[in-house]
């Protein structure tokens, strides 16, 4: 296949396509909508299932319906509509189905706006909905990344039986970037043996997420638990830029990330010794990969386009062994390189501390930025 | 002396009907409303073809009762959950089974665009006037001046609204083929309601569009009466404010002989 100029909503959404989905059911919402429209011309071309919902919460509870059958099924959305969803990512979580949902997030709290944020972070990664599982959560930079995601998310959920999640900010749904598409995947599958069809000549078959016996519920809690620990050890995923003699360390993921490297790439002309860790699953999150990046450097930066959600994350792996500073911006505002290479240049000449806490001392320095003071 | 008659085998239990016990209350017609459902899909021979998908609420365990695949949806959502499941597998029969909180309240959204979309499915609609599972509140359907733990001194219109008729409702809907009210209160009537569950299954067999038959039904547990007075109350105070009857019948299903 050759490399096509393509959005990345429109990306996705064929990229679904040839991955072999056979049912979507979504609701327009922007800066998602292109994915939801691509999928109303071409679904019903190659004869598979498509369905506009009369709201969020009816289109993951037909995903969740189709997830019975074993169909490879998939809704998207953006933050708000997201919300909407928690209900239903919960309730095929707790049945233990496989599904497929594109967040393409956009700036909040409430209606917030259409601009891109990562404001969604503890939403999808720590969230998911009431009850105790995780969601497998896949954050792309850039419109190839975002068509290999989709690709891969089928694939794991099916592994893993469970709910995957590519959480794009607004930016990677939006932009138009060269990309290559993959082949198509023949449809033929194996229903699993699980799977609710109607089927002639076997015993009853019955999905649900309800264990009225708490000692029911709770082996059930264990299985996905389990089954989460095979997640936890064979699917974290990052992609490691300018690491090797990194003093500093900038952590970002999706637009965030792609950023900061260009603001590395400056920094390092003028020899500043930074490299990018740009975590690719959120959940699972490669606490253990940053860790070690902890023994080396002399401090850690984290970029978000929110108030430091990840940032949790990040303390967690590095454990105050060294500073670890935040540099975010917030409802569908984007950093422009030059912001983050300023944080560069003051973390590599500032005097730091271990113990003050960075969203504090950030927020004083944007809202200097912003003339708020 | 005559040699007696050989026994004959009158009454046994279908085959879309497992052999569990069901946890509904005595006297509730829950059971009754089942097994017409599990008697229509074996005269019809669609057990094995059938997907059932089981709401929040008494019915929530519906599933073990009946034997043939189903799945349980979250509150008010199995109009969804049975679209998501029949444009997967359009050659298949699926049906819901949802009782008046659940279908006309927080599941309102979803059974209006289901009926909107014509969508080939059958739903089977227990309206008991009451929240059963949950000790017995005030639904969507709670006839005015009915005392419930969550109206104890009677639904105020004035406060708390009207009673919602589902079956005329959906009889508006142009994807509607088949609306229906009936009642299980006689067993003159539980006939009638089983000959109405048939219909409907013929209705989406036959891709005729998007069928419903609504059950008055009781709960003697939370009505605080009898099961024969129950029986009585669904004849004296329901049905004046939920007339059985037929709200639509497209013209195709009517020339049905069943």
């Amino acid at each position: 296949m050759a490399r096509e100029l393509l959005k990345g909503n429109i990306a996705m959404a064929e990229a679904a396509i040839r991955a072999g989905l056979e049912a979507y059911f979504g609701y327009p919402i922007t800066p998602q909508t292109e994915l939801l429209e691509w999928m109303s011309l071409r679904m019903p071309e190659l004869g598979r299932a498509f369905l506009q919902a009369e709201s969020e919460v009816a289109a993951i509870n037909m995903v969740y319906g189709a997830a019975c059958t074993g169909a490879r099924v998939m809704s998207s959305s953006s933050s708000p509509g997201v919300s909407l969803m928690m209900e239903g990512i919960s309730y095929i979580a707790g049945t233990e189905l496989p599904a497929v949902l594109i967040d393409v997030v956009r700036g909040g709290p409430g209606l917030g706006n259409i601009a891109p944020s990562q404001g969604d972070y503890n939403q999808i990664v720590h969230g998911g909905g009431h009850g105790d599982f995780h969601p497998i959560v896949l954050a792309p930079s850039s419109v190839q990344e975002a068509i290999d995601l989709t690709v891969l998310s089928f694939d794991l959920a099916e592994k893993y039986r469970s709910i995957a999640i590519v959480m794009a900010d607004g930016n990677i749904g939006q932009m138009m970037e060269p990309a290559e598409l993959p082949p198509m995947r023949p449809l033929e599958r194996k229903a699993p043996d699980w799977a609710v069809r109607g089927e002639v000549g076997r015993e009853r078959r019955i999905l649900h997420s309800i264990y009225i016996i708490p000692e029911n519920e709770e082996v059930t809690n264990i299985r996905i638990l389990e089954r989460w620990q095979q997640v936890l050890a064979n699917e974290v995923r990052y992609k490691e830029y300018y690491l090797d003699d990194a003093e500093i360390v900038i952590v970002g993921y999706g637009s965030a990330g792609r950023i900061s490297l260009s603001a590395i790439r400056a920094a390092r002309t003028a020899g500043i010794k930074v490299g990018l860790f740009r975590p690719i699953s959120l959940s699972p999150y490669p606490y253990a990969q940053l860790s070690e990046l902890a023994r080396n450097a002399q401090a850690f930066l984290v970029v978000e386009m929110n108030t430091g959600q990840m940032l949790e994350d990040v303390h967690l792996a590095v454990s105050k062994r060294v500073p670890v500073e935040f540099y975010g911006r917030l409802g569908g505002m984007v950093p422009f390189p030059e912001e983050i290479l300023g944080e560069i240049q003051r973390i590599a000449h500032e005097p730091l501390s271990i113990d003050a806490d960075p969203r504090q001392a950030w927020m004083q320095r944007l809202k200097t930025m912003l003339n708020l003071n | 002396m005559a040699t007696p008659a050989p026994p004959q085998l009158v009454y046994s239990r279908p085959k879309s009907l497992s052999d569990t016990p069901t946890t509904y209350c005595p006297g509730c017609t829950h059971g009754v409303a089942h097994r017409l459902i599990a008697e229509v899909l074996d005269e019809m021979d669609l057990r094995e073809r059938t997907i059932g998908v089981a709401p929040v609420g008494c019915s929530v365990f519906a599933y073990y009762f009946f034997d043939f695949d189903f799945v349980e949806a979250a509150h008010g959502r199995a109009p969804a959950m049975a679209t998501g499941i029949k444009r997967v597998l359009p050659d298949r029969i699926v049906f819901t089974y949802q009782g008046d909180g659940d279908l006309a309240s927080i599941g309102m959204g979803e059974i209006m665009h289901v009926a909107a979309r014509g969508e080939n499915i059958t739903v089977v609609f227990i309206n008991n006037a009451i929240y059963g599972m949950t000790g017995g509140q005030m639904a969507p359907t709670t006839l005015p001046g009915q005392k419930t733990t969550s109206s104890p001194l009677g639904r105020d219109v004035e406060q708390s609204g009207f009673p919602v008729r589902m079956a005329e409702v959906l009889a508006t809907m142009e994807g509607t083929g088949y609306s229906v009210r009936r009642s299980l209160h006689d067993p003159k009537n539980v006939r009638l309601a089983k000959k109405a569950i048939r219909t409907a299954f013929e209705v989406q067999v036959r891709g005729l569009g998007f069928s419903i038959v609504e059950l008055l039904s009781t709960c003697p547990t939370n009505w605080g009466l009898t099961p024969r007075q129950s029986l009585a109350w669904v004849e004296e105070h329901m049905i004046p404010v939920y007339p059985i009857g037929d709200y639509k019948v497209s013209s195709s299903i009517a020339e049905l002989k069943i």
